[in-house]
């Protein structure tokens, strides 16, 4: 009874707010709310592209949100048994029960349900309910300007090896666009707002990564990234001259992170017309302002970590960030750090928005092998460091551990044990992590630090849940002449279809035949919905391939396209051109079914690992999946001889010319035979005195 | 519907073509109608090359590729075998008044060519033509050099048979194909005076209006063909991705030419100087030679199809084809050639090593590029010298029906000669 109470009160809620936010969005002339709801119909429609890829009027997507809101809201109480609706505000312990259980592993989490004590959800319960009755009329009291957030995700992968993925947020409420000048900076880092207020920058992504994630191995990334360098910025409408603000942009970025992004040249650029939407508020969806590029080839070091470190509050002096020390995070088998800078909603009702900053880093430790096989972890062993204390600045600050799969500590054994208990819905699966608060000083205990030990029991951890989406890429064919690139596509999803769109872009010198292109799929041709190709043109840009792709239940898609190498002038190789050229990743992005309801309310207070895509629809969420990079080698000249092919080809057209130049000068002649020497001289004697010559 | 076109069996095979015919292959036509259907302009990559008029063309007889190539080299060569003939008609008619106005010395007389060894001559032309490997093999990879033979062909044809109108407007379309049969307007023009007796002379208005005339039906039709493709696709980017691609030579690939390697390894700041040297090298000899040659247009045309054919940007076995056909109409210069049995011993080794070192350098990796370089190299020395050698027996055999075969010294002793 209690859950069902509760849902009737979220509806409530639900629809207060909603009318609340339609008649603000009515007087005040503001874009913001039909920012938020054409993000959010873009997102949907990635499902099909297809059919439409330019962005309509702003009206109109506000009104068919609104539809489908509404909608939402009166099917609300129909399907309440099943996949409940109102759970996506708060997920509750009692709406668990009334859920069908989608894996046999919830079942056991039932059992632990009964002891321990979920972290904070009844609490929050009290604080909303309030909220409800007075929704309308006074707004909860705003939170402080700027805010600071930190995290860190601890998750033994089944491989044995650990993943651990720091996330940092911090919230920048400044109006720079309004031509506003920002000169005080409180949080947020001063050398990357004057560049973003500079070039007028409406999300910038940024990543490098150092590694290649196993998707098979390891299960699904928080934050997907591809190896190398990545780079995707949407510069604000107002840009006139979008790629000189993106060539700029490249070389400043190249120098607060101390990284060759200057080499992001038109060359390896492209506009993806469907694959790279906006993250945050926006209603910006012509790919006119989006910039996209990738250096596989880029190397992530301790210069690349040190300026990432700067643009905390507490930079590496406090808080989660002083575990990252670079000679343990870089002896690691997987290295990921980004940033993601966007606009998102202020508060719940997204009256305004504030500047998000997500700082992320992302390792995956390969502690079994360097642990002579003892399976066990801890703080210290990773990072060689133990935690203290919270950054000051932070408004929280805490560290989750993954404990799905150890319901009942059978697997393994986590010390210090916290009473506190979280449940978030990650990439379609509902994880429970162990949490410490690192603001409550109790966290610390009485050594002052925290380092947490965890002690497998089982040699063996139990099956892993196969990525429903993952992808694969090479290089077939042999010679220097010619190849075919292969993606693979799987589809591991037992009965569900779903499209993905796949990006492919792949630098001139590899000369694409898009006649070539096949999909198959399961043994028959599987003909994609939308193709968007942008054939290369030679030093000036690279082809792009998009296109949508149906994946059948439980099958692999192969994309297979045929290329010709071409050869450069030998200064355009690289200094071991023997090594190859590298050929980034493909991108698969998807919205994949999902097992269990996601959670579409994005301003709700959440682990911040699990919303950083914002989802739409509850029965699927956003994926992306980045291939592995090729390397691929080309026919080479010979680079010690430039002088000679000059001077040899230069002779051969020199033979050309003369033996013509000759002919045609020259005319025939009878071959008079030349006096010899002795005659010659005696003739020159006798000119001289004057007497006949011989 | 381009799927079918290009059956996947014959991809082994075309790749081994690809070697020595770079340009201008089927493969890049349909890669051209593939973007079409994508709703890409053709010209917006660097794949397609060829002009807008062609990808027209291929649109309608895409399913029939191979019968359109087959029927582009047998009407090459008929086209070749009737201008053959009629130009042995004028030669022999030529020959026949010269005889009879006691023009040629007495000792000539065996230089005198008789309508028994000039009997099988066009047939010979077609059937080296025809026969030829490097045809064959032009043919069996589809490479649209075999249309723009057929175009030239067709332009000898009607030069030969006087029509300055077709002549013209096939002149055109060859240059609107690739820019260098330019230079065969020359000897058209040349060729066509001669047949209606007007003699090179600037003072005299027929000779002007003649040339006039000639001029404007060749920019005429070659202004209606490039409006006609504008028309066709609505934009003028095919100008840049046709001939700026001819002229610019950007892409290295390998091929049987000089460009390849030697742009590949060129300094920079040299480069664009390079590139006008070797473009202008290719039009150059036009005006020298038709000064030289103004009596003999039809061995001006095939001295300027050998030159367009060794220097060109993008060589291809198919334009060596065309010039070699013409081989047996001048089997009468055999006896003044001077080392022709070196250049052919060299040309067929070379044929024989390309696909050898091609394969050691690209597929094997125990060879590097300089082996193939090589041999490109050796390949267009022997072309050179092929060409010049019979250059000079065309002018040495010239000299002789002159000056007489059997030439003496002051002193009566037999005398050699010499180019001075």
């Amino acid at each position: 009874m209690a859950a069902h109470r509760c849902n009737i009160f979220m509806l409530v809620f639900v629809l207060c707010g909603l009318t609340y936010v339609f008649v603000r969005a009515d007087i005040e002339d503001t874009n913001h709310v039909k920012d938020a709801e054409s993000v959010a119909v873009d997102i949907a429609r990635k499902a099909n592209i297809g059919a439409s890829l330019r962005s309509t009027k702003t009206e109109d997507q506000t009104q068919a949100a609104e539809k489908e809101r509404q909608w939402e809201a009166e099917t609300n109480p129909a399907d309440a048994p099943s996949d409940n609706k109102a759970d996506h505000v708060h997920d509750t312990m009692q709406n668990l029960d009334s859920r069908p259980a989608p894996y046999a592993k919830d079942q056991t989490q039932e059992a632990a349900e009964e002891e321990r004590q979920w972290e904070a959800t009844e609490v929050k319960e009290a604080d909303h309910v309030p909220d409800t009755m007075q929704t309308p009329d006074v707004p909860p009291p705003t939170p402080a300007k700027d805010q600071f957030q930190e995290e860190l995700v601890i998750r033994p992968l089944h491989s044995g090896d650990i993943y651990a993925s720091f996330q940092f947020r911090t919230m920048w409420d400044t109006d720079f666009l309004r031509g506003s000048k920002v000169s005080h900076y409180r949080l947020f880092p001063k050398s990357l707002g004057q560049v973003i207020s500079k070039f007028s920058v409406r999300e910038l992504h940024i990543s490098f990564t150092q590694g290649y994630w196993r998707t098979m191995q390891w299960g699904q990334p928080f934050l997907p990234s591809p190896p190398g360098a990545e780079l995707w910025v949407w510069f604000q409408d107002t840009v006139t001259d979008v790629d000189g603000a993106w060539k700029e942009l490249t070389n400043v970025l190249s120098g607060i992170f101390c990284a060759s992004l200057n080499f992001i040249d038109s060359t390896n650029t492209v506009q993806p017309s469907a694959s790279f939407k906006p993250l945050g508020l926006g209603n910006v969806t012509d790919q006119r302002f989006l910039r996209y590029a990738v250096l596989p080839r880029e190397i992530v070091c301790t210069e690349n970590l040190t300026p990432w470190k700067k643009l905390l509050p507490c930079g590496s002096k406090a808080g989660l960030a002083v575990l990252m020390k670079s000679e343990k995070l870089f002896h690691s088998s997987f290295h990921s750090q980004a940033l993601h800078f966007r606009p998102v909603c202020q508060d719940w009702k997204c009256k305004s928005t504030v500047w998000e900053l997500r700082q992320t880093l992302n390792v995956v430790f390969d502690l079994h092998t360097s642990g002579q096989g003892k399976r066990e972890w801890s703080l210290f062993k990773m990072f060689s460091r133990t935690l203290t204390e919270a950054c000051p600045l932070a408004s929280s600050s805490k560290v989750y551990v993954d404990v799905t799969d150890n319901p009942q500590g059978e697997l393994f054994e986590l010390s210090p044990t916290t009473p506190l208990l979280s449940q978030a819905v990650v990439l379609g699966d509902r994880r429970t992590y162990s949490v410490y608060d690192l603001t409550n000083q109790a966290t610390f205990g009485q050594t002052r630090s925290l380092n947490m030990l965890l002690r497998w029991r089982a040699a063996e951890s139990g099956d892993m849940l196969r990525p429903l989406l993952h992808g694969e890429r090479y290089v077939a064919g042999y010679g220097l002449q010619t190849g075919e690139i292969h993606t693979l596509m799987y589809n591991n999803h037992p009965y569900r279809a779903f499209p993905v769109l796949l990006l492919d872009t792949v630098p001139w010198y590899l000369r694409l035949y898009i006649h070539t292109l096949t999909v198959t799929s399961k043994g028959r041709d599987n003909k994609p919905s939308y193709i968007h190709y942008q054939p290369s043109k030679d030093r000036l840009r690279p082809h792009l391939l998009e296109m949508l792709v149906q994946l059948p239940p439980n099958s692999v898609t192969e994309v297979t396209m045929q290329f010709e190498r071409a050869l450069l002038k030998w200064t355009e190789y690289t200094p071991d051109p023997n090594h190859g050229f590298y050929v980034g990743s493909s991108v698969i992005s998807a919205l994949v079914p999902s097992v269990v309801a996601m959670d579409t309310n994005s301003t709700r207070e959440c682990p911040l690992f699990s919303s950083f895509f914002p989802c739409k629809e509850e029965s699927s969420y956003f994926m992306r999946v980045y291939t592995e990079p090729l390397l691929v080698n080309l026919p080479t000249p010979d680079f010690s001889m430039p002088y000679n092919v000059i001077c040899l080809t230069c002779t051969v057209v020199a033979v050309g010319y003369g033996s013509l130049y000759n002919l045609l000068t020259r005319t025939f002649q009878v071959e008079e035979p030349s006096p010899g020497l002795a005659k010659r001289l005696a003739n020159i004697i006798r000119r001289l005195r004057g007497v006949p010559l011989l | 519907m381009v799927e079918n076109n290009v059956d996947t069996t014959g991809y082994t095979l075309f790749w081994f073509h690809r070697l020595m015919i770079f340009y201008g292959l089927l493969f890049v036509v349909v890669e051209g109608l593939a973007l079409l259907d994508l709703g890409v302009s053709p010209y917006a990559g660097d794949v397609f090359h060829e002009t807008p008029l062609i990808i027209y063309f291929f649109h309608f007889v895409i399913d029939y590729a191979e019968i359109v190539f087959m029927m582009a080299d047998a009407l090459t060569a008929v086209a070749l075998y009737l201008a053959v003939k009629d130009y042995n008609k004028t030669v022999f008619r030529k020959q026949k008044y010269a005889l009879e106005a006691e023009r040629y010395p007495l000792d000539c007389l065996e230089l005198i060519r008789t309508p028994k060894e000039m009997y099988y001559i066009p047939l010979k032309v077609a059937m080296f033509y025809l026969l030829n490997p490097f045809t064959i093999l032009s043919c069996v990879a589809k490479s649209t050099c075999g249309l723009n033979n057929a175009v030239i062909a067709l332009f000898i044809l009607c030069t030969v048979k006087g029509s300055s109108l077709m002549s013209a407007i096939f002149l055109a379309l060859a240059t609107y194909q690739s820019i260098y049969p330019l230079t065969l307007f020359a000897p058209a023009l040349l060729y066509l005076l001669q047949r209606l007796y007007i003699p090179v002379n600037w003072q005299r208005s027929s000779f002007w209006l003649f040339t006039t005339q000639y001029t404007f039906m060749y920019l005429g039709s070659l202004c209606v063909m490039v409006c006609l493709s504008f028309f066709l696709l609505s934009s003028w980017d095919f100008l840049s991705s046709v001939y700026g691609f001819i002229l610019s030579v950007p892409d290295l690939t390998p091929n049987i030419g000089l460009f390849w390697y030697f742009f590949a390894e060129m300094f920079e700041h040299f480069r664009l100087f390079f590139i006008c040297v070797f473009q202008i090298n290719v039009f150059f000899y036009t005006i020298p030679l038709s000064i030289k040659l103004k009596e003999h247009p039809i061995f001006l045309i095939f001295m300027q199809i050998a030159i367009i054919s060794i220097f060109k940007s993008y060589p291809t076995v198919g334009d060596i084809a065309l010039y070699m056909a013409f081989l047996p109409a001048w089997n009468h210069l055999y006896r003044f050639l001077r080392n022709i049995f070196l250049v052919s011993v060299v040309l067929l080794a070379c044929s024989a090593l390309f696909p050898v070192l091609w394969h050691l350098w690209i597929y094997a990796g125990s060879a590097n590029s300089n082996f193939y370089y090589a041999i490109t190299l050796l390949f267009n020395v022997a072309q050179i010298l092929l060409v010049s050698d019979y250059f000079y027996a065309y002018l040495r055999r010239e000299h002789h029906l002159t000056h007489g075969l059997y030439l003496k010294r002051k002193d009566g002793s037999e005398a050699t000669l010499v180019l001075k």
